[in-house]
Formats: C-alpha cells, sequence, structure tokens
C-alpha cells in the first residue's frame, strides 16, 4: 500500500493515462515503526529497527535524534525526523531518507519539545545531534521558524526543494483539542502525510503531569480529522497515520477503519525488543540495552534477535489483519480505509459516538 | 625410489615416517628398532607402576601403523653407519643401504660407577618398560626402596611405588628434588607433596657405596632397602654419529632442519642438541612434543622438503597426587612472582620477551605462556598486567582474538 | 566441519554457556542434579575481565599441537576434522594443558584432561553451550 498525496481526478492526455505521482512511501502492511530518537534508545535497538524495517519492506523512524552514519545503509526504510532542536539536521540527512518528518508535537507531551537527560548523551549521541556530551537535550516548543501554517508551508517547501521532491513530506502533530481544524491546514500546506499521536503514547522521558493529562485520546482525534477532511473535499491532499498505543493488529483495522492510511508503533515495537514496561528509561539503566547508552548494557540487545523479533511480531499482526480484513469480507486495505460501518461501540456515550461517527452494537 | 634408514624406535622416529609419508608415499622406509619393539609412550611406564595405565596399553602407533605406511621393521641394534657408502651396519653385519639416514637414538641412563653396585642383589633402572615390568614384578609390600636421583624419573618412580611399597626413600645430591627445572622453593612445593604421600628425601646426599643391600651415604648414614633404583639421569646416544666424526655436544648437534654435520644424515628426538629458542643457545631438549616434532621435520626434510623448526624450547609438565608443575622455556631475566600456599606462578622476562614460566597449582592457560614463549610475543603488545594474573586471550590486542575466535585457526 | 565461533561484542559474562556445557556432559538427566552443590567442570570457559568478555574453548585446530605432544596417544583429530580425548587413555599428565595456544584444555572431574568435543560424543548431538546462549554470542557453523 502507499502513502502519500492522491490525485482527487483522473488525468488524461489523449487516449494515454497520466500516470505520474507526487513521491509516495510503498508499505508491505499498513504499520510502521514510530519515532524513537537515537538518544532515548540505543544503538542497537536503532539497528534492530533498521533492519526489521528493510526486511519487511515498511519503514522507520529516526526521531529527533538524527541518523547514525552507520545506518545511511538503510535509508530506504528510513523516515528522518525534523524536529524543533533540528539535531542532527543537515543535507546528507535529508537526502538518506525516504521521507523526511516535520515533527510540530508528540502525544505523550502535547506542548513542549522533546526531553533527553544528559546522562544518556555520550561521544556519539554527541556526535550525530551535533551538541555538547553530557547537558541535557532539551527541544524547544514550537519550531522558532512555525509560527503560522504559512510558515510551516515554507518550511514543507524548503525541504522539498533541498531533497529536489523527491521525497514525501510528513507533518506529525499531537492529538489535541482542535485537531481538525490543524490538519485541515496542514493539509493545505503542501505536507504530503499527516502523523496524529495520541496522548496514551509512550515516552523516554516527560515531565510527568504533562504526560498523565495533556491530549485527547486518538480515535477520537482520527475520527474528527477524517471527517473534517472529507467535507472539506481534501481528504485526498494527504495520507493520515496514526499512533499513540496501537497495541494490536485489532487497534490497526480499528484505526484504519476510522480514517487512518497507516499506523505508527513504538512501545509494541519495544516490548518486542524485550521491554518490560519498567517506566524507568529516563534512568538510562534499561536492562534489555534498548532505553541506555551504557555500553555493557546495550550490548544485551543483539540486532540479530532483536530485528527477528519485530519481524515475528509485525508478521503476526499481517497474518491477523487478513484474517480480520477476511471475516469482514474485505480483500484490499483501501476498502477499510475509513469504512465506519465496519465498526460499533461498546458502552460509548452519545457524543463519543458521534464523533467517531459509528453506531452502537445493535444497531 | 629413495631409501630411507631410521636408527631408533621411538616417537621421534615414528613422527618421522609421519614426515617422510607426507612427502614421499613410495620410498622404502626401514626402522631399526634397538629396543625390541616398537615404539611406545615411554612417560607412561610410571603409570603403568602406578596402575593408572597398563603395559598392554601404551603402544604409541598400534601395529596397523606401520603396515599402512610401509614401514619396515628390524629388531636389532644398529652397530655402525658408513658415510660414504652411505650404509648402516646391523649386529648381524648386514648392511642397510640408505640415501637419507635418521639418528632417533634418544638417550641411555647414567649408571654411575657406585662401588660395591655388584653387592647389590635387586637394581634396577627406571627408563624403559623392560625397567618397569621388572620392578613392577618385584616390588612387595614389605619392600624397602631406594631411588637414587630425585629428577624427574626418580619422583615419577616414587610416586608410582607409593602405596605399593613399605617405604619409599629418595636421595640426591642437589639440595632440591628436580633440579633441573624448579628453584629451592617451586622445589619446596613438589618435595612436600611427596613427602605428605609418604616418600623420604635425603637431599644433599647421596650414595657413595653399596654393601649388598645397604647404601653408604655421603653424609655417612646408612640406608637399608630391599630394592635400589638408579634414576641419577640420562645422557644423549650419540656414538653412532660421532663415531664417524659428526659435531655433537651433550647431544648430536642439528641445524633447524634437523640435518647434522654429516651430509644425508639427520637426528631427532632426544638424542639431539638443537637450538632453544628460549635461551638463545644450543642444548638438548628431551621431551615427548619436541621428539614429535623434530621427528616430522627430519623426515619432510629427508624427503626433499625444506621445513624449519625454529621455535625449540625446553618445556616439562609434571605432577603427583593432583599437584602438577608445568614450566618452559628458561629461568633467566627478571623473575615476576605470585604466591600462595597452593602453589606458586613465576614469569621471567627478558629484552621485553617471556623467556620462560613456572605454574605450580593452578595451570590454567599455561599453553598461552609456552606460545608467547615460541613465538617471541612483544610484552608490549600485551597487558602484562592481567597476563601476570590470569593467562588468557583477554590479555592480547582484539585482531589476535578476532583471529582464534572467528576464524578457523 | 563446523566448529564453534565466539562474538566477543555479544557476549554478556552470563556463564549460561558453562552450565549448559556442564549438564550437557554430565550424563545427568536434569540440570538441577548435574550442577546443584558440586563441583563443575565445563570444557568452556568464560573469561571476563571487566571490559571483555568472551567464551573460550578449543578451537578444534588445523594442525593441533596438542595432538602431538600428547604422551598416551589419549589426544587425536578424527576425520570428522573434531579432536577428541580418549578417557581411558588419558593419564592426566597435563602436557597438553602445557601446549595449549589458548588455553583450551582443562583439568577435569578426576585428575584427566578434558575439552570441548563439539558435544558430539554426548546425548545433545550439537553444542550445548551454542543454544543455551542467549544472546548469539556463540554459534556453530562452517567457516573458512
Amino acid at each position: 500500500m502507499f502513502l502519500g498525496k492522491k490525485p482527487d481526478r483522473i488525468k488524461r492526455e489523449g487516449d494515454e493515462l497520466c500516470c505520474e505521482l507526487t513521491p509516495q512511501l510503498e508499505l508491505s502492511m499498513p504499520v510502521m515503526f514510530s519515532a524513537m530518537s537515537y538518544g532515548s534508545i540505543s544503538y542497537n535497538a536503532h539497528k534492530s529497527l533498521a533492519i526489521a524495517a528493510s526486511k519487511l519492506g515498511i519503514l522507520y523512524n529516526t526521531g529527533e535524534g538524527g541518523l547514525h552514519e552507520d545506518f545511511y545503509a538503510y535509508g530506504a526504510n528510513t523516515i528522518v525526523q525534523v524536529a524543533s532542536g533540528r539535531f542532527g539536521v543537515h543535507e546528507k540527512y535529508l537526502e538518506a531518507g525516504a521521507a523526511v518528518e516535520i515533527k510540530m508535537g508528540q502525544g505523550a507531551k502535547p506542548g513542549i519539545g522533546g526531553h533527553l537527560p544528559g546522562t544518556k548523551i555520550g561521544s556519539d549521541i554527541s556526535r550525530t545531534r551535533m551538541i555538547p556530551e553530557g547537558s541535557d537535550a532539551i527541544s524547544p516548543a514550537p519550531h522558532h521558524d512555525i509560527y503560522s501554517i504559512e510558515d510551516l508551508r515554507q518550511l514543507v517547501y524548503s525541504i522539498k526543494e533541498t531533497t529536489g521532491y523527491r521525497k514525501p513530506v510528513i507533518v506529525k502533530v499531537a492529538a489535541v483539542h482542535n485537531i481538525a481544524a490543524i490538519t485541515s491546514g496542514i493539509a493545505r500546506s503542501g505536507a504530503d502525510i499527516i502523523a496524529i499521536d495520541g496522548f496514551r503514547g509512550g515516552t523516554g522521558a516527560a515531565p510527568t503531569r504533562i504526560r498523565d493529562n495533556v491530549g485527547i485520546p486518538i480515535e477520537l482525534a482520527l475520527a474528527s480529522v477524517d471527517t473534517r477532511l472529507r467535507e472539506e473535499g481534501i481528504r485526498n491532499n494527504v495520507s493520515l497515520v496514526v499512533g499513540g498505543s496501537i497495541h494490536s493488529s485489532a487497534d490497526v483495522i480499528k484505526a484504519i477503519a476510522l480514517g487512518a492510511d497507516a499506523c505508527y508503533i513504538a512501545t509494541a515495537a519495544l516490548l518486542a525488543l524485550g521491554c518490560h514496561l519498567c517506566r524507568t528509561c529516563q534512568t538510562g539503566n534499561c536492562n534489555w540495552g534498548i532505553a541506555t547508552q551504557r555500553p555493557e548494557l546495550v550490548k544485551r540487545l543483539n540486532p540479530d534477535i532483536g530485528s527477528e523479533r519485530l519481524i515475528n511480531l509485525m508478521t503476526a499482526w499481517n497474518h491477523e489483519i487478513k484474517e480480520l480484513m477476511g471475516g469482514m469480507g474485505i480483500n484490499s486495505i483501501e476498502a477499510l480505509r475509513g469504512n465506519r460501518l465496519m465498526l460499533r461501540g461498546v458502552g460509548l456515550n452519545g457524543k463519543e459516538l458521534e464523533i467517531l461517527g459509528i453506531s452502537h452494537a445493535g444497531e | 625410489m629413495k631409501q630411507y634408514v631410521i636408527i631408533g624406535g621411538g616417537v621421534a622416529a615414528v613422527s618421522c615416517v609421519d614426515g617422510i609419508r607426507s612427502r614421499d608415499p613410495e620410498g622404502k622406509i626401514t626402522m631399526i628398532c634397538g629396543e625390541g619393539r616398537t615404539a611406545y609412550c615411554r612417560p607412561l611406564i610410571s603409570y603403568c607402576l602406578k596402575g593408572k595405565s597398563d603395559f598392554g596399553k601404551i603402544d604409541y602407533r598400534p601395529e596397523s601403523y606401520y603396515i599402512q605406511n610401509r614401514c619396515k621393521l628390524v629388531y636389532q641394534k644398529a652397530v655402525k653407519i658408513d658415510p660414504i657408502k652411505q650404509t648402516v651396519t646391523l649386529e648381524d653385519g648386514e648392511a642397510l643401504p640408505y640415501d637419507a639416514l635418521c639418528a632417533a637414538t634418544g638417550s641411555d641412563p647414567i649408571v654411575p660407577p657406585f662401588e660395591g653396585i655388584d653387592t647389590v642383589s635387586a637394581k634396577y633402572g627406571f627408563l624403559t618398560e623392560a625397567d618397569a615390568r621388572a620392578l613392577d614384578g618385584a616390588v612387595k609390600p614389605d619392600s624397602r626402596v631406594l631411588i637414587i636421583g630425585a629428577g624427574l624419573i626418580g619422583l615419577k618412580c616414587a610416586e608410582g611405588l607409593c602405596g605399593r611399597a613399605r617405604s619409599v626413600t629418595v636421595c640426591d645430591l642437589a639440595p632440591r628434588v628436580l633440579s633441573s627445572i624448579l628453584d629451592d622453593t617451586c622445589a619446596g612445593f613438589m618435595q612436600k607433596k611427596l613427602e605428605e604421600h609418604g616418600v623420604t628425601f635425603l637431599l644433599s646426599d647421596t650414595a657413595v657405596r653399596f654393601d649388598s643391600d645397604n647404601a653408604i651415604m655421603q653424609s655417612g648414614r646408612t640406608v637399608s632397602f630391599d630394592i635400589l633404583v638408579l634414576a641419577v639421569g640420562v645422557r644423549a646416544n650419540v656414538s653412532l654419529i660421532k663415531d664417524i666424526g659428526g659435531e655433537c655436544g651433550r647431544g648430536i648437534i642439528v641445524d633447524d632442519g634437523m640435518r647434522t654435520s654429516i651430509e644425508n644424515i639427520y637426528a631427532a628426538g632426544d638424542c639431539t642438541e638443537g637450538f632453544d629458542a628460549s635461551l638463545g643457545e644450543r642444548r638438548v631438549i628431551a621431551i615427548l612434543p619436541n621428539a614429535n616434532m623434530q621427528g616430522r621435520t627430519a623426515g619432510v626434510n629427508m624427503a626433499g622438503g625444506s621445513e624449519l623448526l625454529t621455535n625449540l624450547i625446553p618445556m616439562n609438565a609434571i605432577g603427583f597426587f593432583g599437584l602438577h608443575a608445568l614450566s618452559a622455556g628458561s629461568p633467566s631475566g627478571q623473575a615476576h612472582e605470585r604466591k600462595t600456599d597452593a602453589g606458586i606462578k613465576r614469569l621471567y622476562i627478558r629484552d621485553g620477551y617471556l623467556s620462560g614460566f613456572i605454574l605450580i597449582g593452578d595451570i590454567t592457560g599455561a599453553g598461552i605462556y609456552t606460545a608467547m614463549i615460541r613465538e617471541k610475543t612483544p610484552l608490549s603488545s600485551v597487558d602484562n598486567e592481567l597476563l601476570l594474573t590470569l593467562p588468557s586471550l583477554a590479555a592480547f590486542s582484539e585482531q589476535r582474538r578476532r583471529k582464534v575466535l572467528r576464524e578457523v585457526v | 566441519m563446523k566448529r564453534v565461533f565466539v562474538d566477543e561484542q555479544w557476549c554478556l559474562g552470563c556463564h549460561l554457556c558453562e552450565y549448559n556445557c556442564a549438564y550437557a556432559n554430565s550424563g545427568a538427566d536434569s540440570m538441577v542434579k548435574a550442577l546443584k552443590d558440586r563441583q563443575i567442570f565445563p570444557r568452556v570457559r568464560v573469561e571476563d575481565t571487566g571490559k571483555i568478555t568472551f567464551a573460550l574453548s578449543c578451537r578444534h585446530c588445523s594442525d593441533p599441537i596438542c595432538v602431538k605432544g600428547c604422551i598416551s596417544g589419549a589426544l587425536s583429530k578424527g576425520t570428522d576434522g573434531a579432536v577428541r580425548i580418549d578417557r581411558d587413555k588419558c593419564v592426566g599428565c597435563f602436557t597438553c594443558i602445557l601446549l595449549c595456544p589458548y588455553g583450551a584444555v582443562m583439568a577435569g572431574e578426576g585428575g584427566a584432561a578434558i575439552k570441548c568435543e563439539l558435544c558430539l560424543e554426548n546425548a545433545c548431538g550439537a553444542p550445548a553451550c551454542v543454544a543455551g546462549c542467549p544472546n548469539r554470542a556463540l554459534v556453530y557453523e562452517e567457516r573458512g
């Protein structure tokens, strides 16, 4: 399946069909590995993700920590992220990936930027991010060159110019209260893909009150965005990718039925790598070698084994997605997208059902 | 077709056959087994005495080996070599022609001319299988055994007889046991171990004369015995080569290709005096692994090869009742030592290289030190501090570890 | 022939290889019986300096020097390329330990010499250390 701007009408030149499209991302299944920065997670974790993405035919996301030089080889399966701190962003970086993602916000901490404690910043991270060793890396809340949609449009096109219009540009936002209006603006800014990150998403480090109290659930955000963009006739301007506690193939199916083109997963991927959800990533003492930079811990994660486990998880989900679709009598993922009739609500109130655009079970 | 003659039927002789056959599958090989039997593992005779091995199991190679390698066996002694005619004459007068000859004549026991030695009724050597079988048959639970010589052979004999005889006494002119390989401190460990098992030592003392079954010692005391074992030492058997003008020191002098000073004559094993790479001088190095390596090199070169053996060093592995002493190289240079009640680790360093070592007790990884001496590994390329504590590849460079652990060696 | 190869970057020094080896060669039917309350004799040794860790076992050299020095003929290189010790012939002289350039031969139970035999002579059939390594630091394959 493909992510990117889709044409809204068929064009012909004489008898010939015009097949030219804006750049698309091809995925073997509607799931990608979401942004986790090099710094919040380890070199071996990134390597596992990169190997798994390339073997599966999907993509992984560098997060805002830049791209380690050793992983440029996996560029065809990499989304390079440009976040507000602009860590590790240079021309070769933009060229290296298959797509560029502008991170406006993230679901776990809407309104503030990324946070990497100084204890996790050693020489390799320092070099990749282009920052000094040992001092906290705190990304600013807004990009300091984006204060309006027009500013965003300017950045989107600067990136497209730099990369010769060969790569789709993704804009990632956190799921907040006026998400529909925001995405309407983004859809008109030249972005090819919008990624929305819900409030139950994971993070390596965030202030507790913000993590636990700011943002809205991804289902409500997604449904309102999909509805609004269809109403405005601009739904095909962009593909929608959603993340934030997508933990099973059933979650993927529900997200696509609510209007997403694909899903981002992060926590689920880390669990495949061995994460125990001890929730102390910020200490840098991850005993599975995932959320740490300590060499004696990082070596516990052998990318040969880690990538195999990620491939196992995704392969299993792939089978389950196909099974579920088969059960629904659908044979293509595009036919599931936005197909609200495939969903029913149980124990939801009228307002929720209305926003989600689905009927209650029994109806 | 080339004719090869090997004088001797021991380990070096057999390896010589291996060496020849690695290059020449056709040539005629004749092995002159002066001891009247094919090669056997001589160090095993003390284990046979102890009961840990038995005389039926000590063949170095099975009978089929000699048939498969078409090695003709002659059970006589060689009496003369004619280097001009290139023949070897046997006891019965037959002259065997050779294109290439290897002298693997080993060593003979030293029998000092003790006064009154002929009055002793039960005296034995301890070098050959025959010696060991005789001793094995003679010793009884009430026997008092006196062993002259506290070297490797004497002590192994003592260990073999512990528990089998009423008493075992060992005497030696040297002030310590194993005087050729250990110093006072190290020797002390081994002596103590044997004493714990009932062996009595009379050091800095030896017999000066015998009167029937009594030894009158230099110190004046008299030691009565039922069985006398002479294990004073051995001497390289060089007579055949020396008699025809071949260069000899304490052993037959050979170059790195095992060639003697006489054309087409090679030598290998305990009878040779080759170059000790750890000392930088010529020396008789009589130890089985070296005999094996020398024999093979001699054979290869006899068959037209040009192999060189440049890293021969003395080495010994000896143990009594579970306490082992492993040593290699020469104790020259500066000594670095770690000593406990259980044992000792001593490394000798000279000119930035490991020149020797002695390990007693914990002998794990000794071979790593041995390899460093043989290969002349510069100490600057290894972690010295670590190496003294723990002989391990961890002390070497990552490249070396990659080669050993990730490639075929 | 297949041999056990070690990648020290993945070795965590967990010693599971040693325990699996001791169990595999013990003849016992449970790991608990094989290891609990007794001295164990694994044929692989984890070397750990704090910074470097790896498991060391017999390399089954192409031209093994231990075989050349063995005084009893207990050590031999088979037609399958594996180097084995014949328990009945070994007298525990440790000349092999004196010679092995990698420290791979060790003192076993009862004073005989022991070393890795690739689990070809026990019920496992293939190296137990490799099967038990949790991080793929040990692999069993053909190389070179």
